[in-house]
């Protein structure tokens, strides 16, 4: 089974992730920001990344920089997930190397759409 | 609403649209023309029925147009527009290398996400199709879808729904809680009114013909008579894209398989593909 780590300050977003991801058969991390989210990727990289932009600590455009600079960190699909929905934004989150983008709010259908396009289903 | 008026519904959505209701549909009727019949002034299904018997023509249109399914979404099942890249296309930049031009016709285009997936494929062509003369025709039989389509104008929710993000970057502009496709790609589509029912000789003949979605509401000798039109208003070594549930298997035999492209369909008679490389320029078409 796969894993997607999820990457989010609220619980209540995670949560929801966790239960349409779980739906598609991904096996779920959690973190609630980006510095937590690079310890769980230096233990074991997820294939799948879905990652909020504004969160504590370190911020979700931090960590995917992070994230493609660590041996084996260009494997990871990343979705990013995000209330941040101008183009300026999507823009800067494709040049840090996302490979998709989700605008919240989200439902089943539009992961579901998402991850088809990155081929993780 | 009487087992009567149910069937007098019934009739009537057939002759004007083909739509073909099962006798357990009740529950559909009843869920879209409830609050049709009420934003009319009229009491309930019963209180309609008798206005349609009167000859109300605009009430009608509005019946036909509430039961019609307009569902849809950019790039839906994705495959069909991986063919139309990898194959179609450079079969027929091929073919039509002399005339260069290339006409497209959506059956069925509802509020416009299919004709503009087509048009955002032929954009990313690129140089493959620079100086060809490209026509995409949208035709629905719902005016107001096709108002919608014309407007380009979408959802936070429509644009997540299919749409690859770059895609969205590249041929969309935010305008506040909605996304406009840009002009370039509106300008690529032409949108008529149009019941696959009537003649549609006027319309020509195209190159690629989406299907896609709409005949899986027609009854078996509706879609015949339907392919049997297609089959005529396709170019010889056409193509025609039929949606994931759909099929000619056992309805008519005027149409046969893409080789090794679910979904795709050419006529009968159509000119055996030659084997062989694909020019470079064709193979840069298939590879975006």
């Amino acid at each position: 089974m796969r894993t997607c780590l999820v990457v989010d300050d609220s619980s209540v977003i995670r949560k929801v992730a966790r239960r349409i991801l779980e739906g598609l058969d991904f096996q779920i991390v959690e973190a609630e920001d980006g510095e937590k989210a690079l310890e769980v990727c230096k233990r074991a990289m997820p294939e799948a990344v879905l990652l909020d932009w504004n969160m504590p600590v370190m911020d979700g455009y931090e960590f995917l920089g992070n994230l493609r600079r660590m041996p084996g960190g260009d494997q990871p699909k990343v979705v990013f997930c995000t209330t941040e929905n101008d183009v300026a934004h999507i823009a800067r989150a494709l040049h840090a190397g996302a490979n998709e983008y989700i605008m919240k709010p989200f439902d089943k259908d539009i992961v579901t759409a998402k991850f088809q396009e990155v081929g993780l289903i | 609403m009487t087992p009567l008026d149910y069937e007098y519904l019934r009739r009537l959505l057939k002759e004007r649209s083909g739509l073909d209701l099962s006798a357990d549909k009740q529950y559909l009727v009843e869920s879209r023309l409830v609050p049709l019949a009420r934003r009319s002034n009229l009491a309930g299904i019963p209180e309609l029925v008798q206005r349609l018997k009167s000859g109300a023509e605009p009430l009608t249109s509005d019946v036909v147009e509430a039961m019609t399914t307009n569902e849809t979404f950019f790039f839906r099942d994705k495959i069909p527009f991986d063919h139309l890249k990898e194959a179609v296309l450079p079969a027929l930049i091929q073919a039509r290398a002399a005339r260069r031009s290339l006409r497209i016709w959506c059956a069925a285009s509802s509020t416009g996400q299919e004709p503009y997936s087509i048009a955002m494929c032929l954009k990313e062509a690129g140089a493959a199709l620079a100086g060809w003369r490209t026509e995409i025709v949208a035709t629905d039989l719902s005016q107001g879808v096709l108002e919608k389509s014309k407007a380009g104008l979408f959802s936070q929710f429509e644009v997540q729904r299919g749409l690859p993000i770059q895609l969205l970057v590249k041929y969309f502009t935010q305008k506040g809680e909605l996304w406009q496709l840009n002009a370039d790609i509106r300008g690529m589509v032409q949108h008529r009114q149009l019941n696959l029912l009537q003649d549609l000789s006027h319309l020509g003949t195209f190159d690629v013909i989406f299907c896609r979605n709409v005949l899986i509401y027609f009854d078996q000798d509706t879609k015949a008579g339907i392919f049997a039109k297609l089959v005529r208003m396709l170019e010889p070594d056409g193509v025609l894209a039929l949606g994931a549930a759909e099929s000619v298997v056992g309805i008519t035999n005027l149409f046969k398989a893409y080789p090794d492209r679910r979904g795709l369909y050419q006529p009968s008679n159509a000119p055996v593909a030659r084997a062989g490389a694909l020019p470079h320029v064709l193979k840069a078409v298939a590879a975006r």
